[in-house]
Formats: C-alpha cells, sequence, structure tokens
C-alpha cells in the first residue's frame, strides 16, 4: 500500500493503523503529535482504530515550544 | 504622511519593490507590531522591523540579559548582561531606526494582562519560550481578532504559522492542550542553534511586513517547517480550522484568556 507521510511517498504493509503508523515511523513521543489525514485534522482517539488505506497522505504536527 | 528625503533614501529598497513601493512603505511606517518575547525569535524580528520603519512596534518581556542569552539573542550585547531585556531591546531598535517609536513592556504576558497589551496592536509576533504563553498568546489574538505569528524552535528545528482572523486554523485547532509540564523538552535542557532564531524570526517578521504592507500570502493555513540538519523547508498544509476548536470554533469554551501553570525547568542554568 502507498501513503504520502510527511510529503514523502513510501510502500506500507496492509492493515496499518495510524498508531501502528506512528510506531514504524518512529515518531517520539506519539501521544503529543497531532495528525492530519488527508487534509482533516484526526482525534487522538482515533488513532487506534483508524485504518489507512492507499494513497492517503498522512502529515505529523509536532509540539515546539522554545523561543528561548 | 509625506516622506522626507531621509526617508527615501532609508527605505528607498523596500520602495523599489513593486509589492511595496510608497504606499507599502507608509502602511509600514503606520503600522503598530507588538512582539511577545525579546529572546532568540524576538532579537531578529524587533531589529528587522526597527529597520524597515514600523511606526510603533512593542516588546514585552519580563527577564533580564543573562550571558547564556547571547549566543542566539543577537539584540544584546555582552554590556547589558544584567539589564531589563526590553531596555537594552529598545536601545537598539532606536539606534538603528530613530524613525520610530518603541513602547517596551518590563513584564511577564499574563491573563490579567494580555488583552490590554495587544490591544493597540495590528500584529503580533509570539516570540515567547514556553507553551502556557503560546497558548494564551493564540487565545488572546484569537478573542481580539488580533492577526498573529507563532513560533517556536528547539535544537536544529523550527516552524511557524500564521493566524488571521476568518482565515484557517489557529494554533488550538492544531495543538488542542499544551503537553503537560516536561513531556515535551521546551526547556534549556534540549538546546537551540543560535542561528535558529534568525531564521524563524526573521520569518516572523517578514509575515508582519506582508500583512502590513499588504503584500503576498501570508502562511495562513500552513505550518512551515525547518530542519537545518536536513536543509529541509515544508510547507505542510493545515486542515481547516477544527470546528470543535475550544477556542476559534463554533461554540467556544474558551471566551477570555486563562493561564496555564508554567512550565518547570528541572536542571540549573
Amino acid at each position: 500500500m502507498i501513503l504520502t507521510v510527511a510529503g514523502t511517498k513510501k510502500e506500507y504493509p496492509p492493515d496499518l493503523t495510524v498508531t501502528k503508523l506512528l510506531e514504524a515511523e518512529k515518531v517520539e513521543m506519539p501521544m503529543y503529535v497531532t495528525v492530519s489525514l488527508n487534509d482533516e485534522f484526526l482525534k487522538r482517539e482515533e488513532f487506534d482504530d483508524t485504518l489507512l488505506k492507499e494513497n492517503d497522505s498522512v502529515e505529523f504536527l509536532y509540539f515546539m515550544g522554545g523561543g528561548f | 504622511m509625506s516622506f522626507s528625503n531621509e526617508q527615501m533614501t532609508r527605505y528607498s529598497r523596500h520602495i523599489i519593490l513593486k509589492e511595496i513601493g510608497v504606499k507599502g512603505q507608509k502602511r509600514l511606517m503606520e503600522g503598530r507590531v507588538l512582539i511577545i518575547g525579546a529572546g532568540g525569535l524576538g532579537s531578529p524580528a524587533a531589529l528587522y522591523l526597527a529597520a524597515a520603519g514600523v511606526g510603533v512596534i512593542g516588546i514585552a518581556d519580563a527577564d533580564e540579559v543573562d550571558l547564556s542569552n547571547l549566543q542566539r539573542q543577537i539584540i544584546h550585547t555582552t554590556a547589558d548582561i544584567g539589564r531589563p531585556k526590553v531596555q537594552s531591546a529598545r536601545e537598539k531598535m532606536e539606534a538603528i531606526n530613530p524613525d520610530i517609536k518603541v513602547n517596551a513592556y518590563q513584564t511577564l504576558a499574563v491573563a490579567d494582562n494580555i488583552l490590554d497589551l495587544i490591544t493597540d496592536y495590528d500584529f503580533v509576533i509570539d516570540g515567547s519560550d514556553n507553551f502556557p504563553a503560546k497558548f494564551l498568546i493564540n487565545d488572546a489574538c484569537v478573542i481580539a481578532r488580533k492577526p498573529f505569528s507563532h513560533a517556536g524552535i528547539i535544537r536544529f528545528q523550527g516552524q511557524l504559522m500564521t493566524y488571521v482572523p476568518g482565515k484557517g486554523p489557529c494554533y488550538r485547532c492544531v495543538f488542542d492542550n499544551p503537553p503537560p509540564p516536561d513531556a515535551v523538552p521546551t526547556c534549556r535542557q534540549a538546546g537551540v542553534i543560535g542561528a535558529m532564531g534568525g531564521v524563524i524570526g526573521s520569518l516572523q517578521a517578514m509575515e508582519a511586513v506582508k500583512y502590513l504592507a499588504g503584500a503576498g500570502e501570508l502562511l495562513t493555513g500552513f505550518l512551515l517547517t525547518y530542519d537545518a540538519l536536513e536543509m529541509k523547508f515544508r510547507k505542510v498544509k493545515l486542515p481547516d480550522k477544527a470546528g470543535g476548536c475550544a477556542v476559534c470554533g463554533e461554540h467556544p469554551a474558551i471566551t477570555k484568556p486563562f493561564d496555564y501553570a508554567p512550565a518547570v525547568c528541572n536542571i540549573e542554568p
């Protein structure tokens, strides 16, 4: 299955949930990452149950607190 | 407002740009921008906005200049150590451009003063260094219908987005609540490359200038991310505003600014 993750197209195994994708992409502290799926915000409680489909586009948005 | 010969010369490189011109420069000179934080982001933003001739620039920060600031907070010098940052910043800005007026607020932005701070300004730059302040600035700007530039920097990374009322999502649409204190590195232990404030703070100044002059497209509805190690910029499209957003959504639960508990750094500087 082809997904576009953070702007890059890649092959992924089927039956992949958003939670599993966060693990596969080694996203640090996934509980604090905002995910958009096909240009819609995805609620955190939906990560476990949302199955990704062919050609889905996923963005990870990270907290960045500094201004220093 | 007509320009003096000196102003025509000072701003000639702006005036010659077709997107700015005399009209845009006049708008800059009549413009008012508030910068919250005179640190890594606020330093370059303040210097460029002063140089650009933005008529009134407010700068708010409660801190004094510390030796550890000087690796990146380029508006302050070694001689300023121990002095209020806003005083140090004001002097440099006025030295660059005596045409402008600088309002220095030596205070933390908190729920009790944020609406008063932002009320007289056309555009706000969030150069704060912590999540409670970032959420406070967002909420206040949404409530008061003020456009603002949000930014964050850490290590070799930075990002920014622009909020304009009625256009695109706010910061709270993207991040509904601050992470628990110390869950996400925010503080001194994480470090930041000095020039990152220069890159991202200058981009915030760019957004303010474009907003005031009415030039080009703003970063509304986008998050621009920058990874210095991979030398990669990405303009990430953000979804439309979250209908259920607690502050800019259809039925907002947040109708006045409030303070989150400040994050505590668990190490000494």
